[in-house]
């Protein structure tokens, strides 16, 4: 190993040491979140030596056909989220502003388009890029930064176009989304000079199935009173189906998880201690801020037993069809939370409340990410209407600690909680 | 029963006392850069001027952003729960409340009971607040008292565009430069006020009847701008400026 390796495995280290404080778990029959992660990223780090092929891909893409093929797949978007968390997002941010982008782009765009050129962060940057896989299923944003990122690296760039889904998914929306997965299919050939192993991938998609079942499985374990745990912890554990989703570890993973939630359950542990408000949380966390917003609602009793982001990584399941996976995969690609309609939102959201029992919604205004943004005054509406709980909107950005105004939000957030118990009180 | 409530808002610092239903006394003093000591001070002030003594309060509720300053007070509550709980008390059929002060606006939507349902705030940016004010009377010369009444005066308010204070600054000094008159001038930003307050207004939806608190309803031109923005009437009571340390002592009464 180089000297190179060593300092990136010593940053590594350091900065999954220092996320992994108050969420890390030990499991018996699994390796700690830290140990996996260690040795994802020093394996995408060294895939030069070991001759493994490094694909980028944005958080919604299709990842299975990559990891079938033995390529490593690196997430620029949780890299951005382990920026953001370690508080190096607005120096990043700066820096991509200096380079010419406004700051009006999205903050994981500017931190990773800026730590690129000067292997800054947390980890000292990602490993490096074999290809590009970009899917708009998010966003329009990634269109761009990847082109940015594949002029930057001199490598090839796949796009999936994922048409938005209004209502439903169209015969034609079917056929052009399963049309460019075999076209991607074709991309991974090229890029590995290999046949591709249509069997492998059939056993891949097996577990990305299994890993989304296991982690709604987890994710539904807050509907318990008291929640064994909060969408902050969930924040924390949601890195492996993000980047392992399709791997044997991913799983073992999920079923230790699975096992120690279903404990606390089962012996009334609760992951807020005097939980009594519960409440539902919108859009992507606020990175810099987790820890702090986790204890503000703490102290007011409250546990956020649910939230729309972490649960977009299982949330399209009910499209697969594991006997027809290249298939099914398109639609539930094309069809995630962020690449639908308002009304559907809004119906998810619902059933949310319903399902984890909450007394309150709370939705970040995040000003990086528009596609999430953009509909929540509506769906506040909606809830407002449907189910009548207290609503909250905070405004702030995901990685870009610059718009974080901590009096105003903690005011926001102190009136909000005082509406919520009043209404409890009155309620009985 | 006797309660106190403590306001301690960005620029002023507000204390009232209420006695069954009745407001015995309030004082207003410049926060200035100790919250501290301005909470201590305009209560203590207050009651040497109501002619009372410490003991016989029974309970202190502070409110407002240096809420937590106040070491002396029984518990805190939110400026949005104190603004409603004061509008309340002056006016219990009141449904919707803009509050308007040194550095925050706010709207809030509240039932029959007085509770509020709903409340949005500016964020981040102080466009629209009393410090706004603060400085476009020092771009224009002429004391913020007069404001209101100038303004008034005005046939054709001027446009001001801008939605940061720091430019809207640069745009009344170019508009004075162009030789537009103040009146105008002034109405343009209050205008401008109005049209900030009142999409907030739509978010939390407007239920009559309407009330204005915090310093800015003392400004007659804002109140104006508001009333022709949103064709309904709104209450301006002659405590909207101690409304949310009326509330906090209403508060104090509960705990």
């Amino acid at each position: 190993m180089n000297s190179d390796n060593s300092d990136f495995l010593k940053t590594l280290g350091i900065y999954l040491l220092s996320q992994a404080k108050k969420f890390s778990l030990k499991f018996k029959k699994a390796p700690t979140m830290k140990d996996l992660m260690m040795v994802y990223y020093s394996e995408a780090k060294s895939a030069r030596l070991t001759g493994k092929k490094v694909a980028w891909i944005t958080s919604g893409g299709p990842v299975e056909p990559l990891i079938a093929m033995d390529i490593i797949p690196i997430y620029p978007e949780n890299h951005g989220a382990m920026i953001g968390a370690s508080k190096m997002g607005a120096g990043l941010c700066e820096k991509a502003e200096a380079m010419g982008y406004s700051n009006d782009l999205c903050s994981y765009a500017r931190s990773d388009i800026a730590c690129a050129t000067v292997n800054g962060g947390p980890i000292g940057g990602l490993p490096r890029p074999d290809m590009l896989v970009c899917c708009n299923n998010i966003c329009g944003t990634v269109l761009k930064w990847y082109e940015v990122q594949a002029r930057y690296f001199n490598v090839p760039l796949f796009i999936l176009d994922t048409p938005f889904c209004h209502t439903g998914y169209s015969e034609e929306a079917a056929r052009y989304v399963r049309a460019q997965i075999d076209e991607y299919i074709l991309f991974i050939e090229d890029a590995c000079k290999k046949k591709y192993d249509f069997e492998r991938l059939r056993q891949v998609g097996h577990l990305s199935y299994e890993g989304q079942q296991l982690w709604q499985a987890v994710l539904d374990t807050a509907a318990h009173r008291p929640a064994p745990m909060s969408a902050f912890d969930a924040f924390y554990h949601l890195a492996l189906i993000v980047t392992l989703r399709g791997t044997k570890e991913a799983v073992n993973y999920y079923q230790q998880l699975l096992a120690t939630m279903k404990d606390r359950v089962a012996r009334g542990i609760s992951v807020v201690p005097n939980e009594k408000y519960r409440l539902l949380w919108d859009n992507i966390p606020i990175w810099p801020r987790t820890r702090w917003l986790s204890q503000k609602f703490a102290s007011h009793n409250a546990c956020l037993v649910a939230d729309t982001y972490t649960s977009a990584w299982c949330g399209a399941m009910k499209y697969i069809d594991e006997s027809k996976f290249l298939d099914s995969m398109a639609e539930a690609y094309t069809r995630i939370y962020l690449n639908i309609g308002v009304d559907e939102m809004a119906k998810m959201v619902i059933e949310m409340i319903d399902k984890y029992n909450v007394d309150g919604f709370v939705l970040h205004s995040n000003r990086s990410c528009k596609p999430y943004s953009f509909g929540q005054l509506d769906i506040q509406r909606i809830v407002e209407k449907e189910r009548g709980i207290p609503c909250l909107m905070i405004e702030a950005d995901m990685v870009d600690d610059r718009s974080f105004s901590e009096s105003q939000i903690s005011t926001r957030i102190d009136a909000f909680m005082e509406i919520i118990k009043d209404r409890k009180k009155t309620e009985g | 029963m006797r309660t106190a409530g403590i306001d301690i808002g960005s620029i002023t610092a507000k204390a009232a006392i209420v006695e069954d239903g009745k407001i015995l006394g309030t004082k207003i003093i410049f926060t200035g850069y100790n919250a501290e000591a301005a909470g201590l001070k305009v209560y203590e002030d207050l009651l040497s001027e109501s002619g009372l003594d410490t003991s016989s309060i029974s309970k202190i509720v502070s409110t407002g952003y240096g809420r937590n300053s106040v070491k002396f007070s029984d518990k805190t509550f939110t400026e949005i729960m104190a603004h409603a709980a004061g509008a309340y008390f002056l006016n219990s059929k009141i449904r919707t409340i803009i509050d308007i002060g040194g550095q925050d606006s706010k709207a809030m939507a509240l039932d029959e009971r007085g509770k509020v349902k709903n409340f949005v705030m500016n964020d981040k940016c102080a466009a629209g607040t009393g410090r706004f004010l603060e400085v476009m009377a020092r771009a224009l010369e002429v004391n913020l008292d007069e404001f209101g009444a100038m303004s008034l005066q005005s046939k054709l308010p001027s446009r001001i565009s801008s939605l940061c204070t720091v430019f809207a600054e640069s745009e009344v000094i170019s508009l004075i430069a162009r030789g537009e008159k103040r009146q105008d001038i002034i109405a343009g930003i209050h205008e401008s006020i109005a049209a900030r307050v009142s999409s907030m207004l739509a978010r939390v939806g407007v239920s009559e009847p309407m009330m204005i608190t915090g310093g800015v309803a003392r400004n007659a031109g804002v109140v104006d701008a508001l009333t022709r923005k949103l064709g309904v009437k709104i209450a301006v009571s002659s405590y909207a400026q101690v409304n949310g340390a009326i509330g906090a002592a209403v508060l104090a009464s509960s705990i």
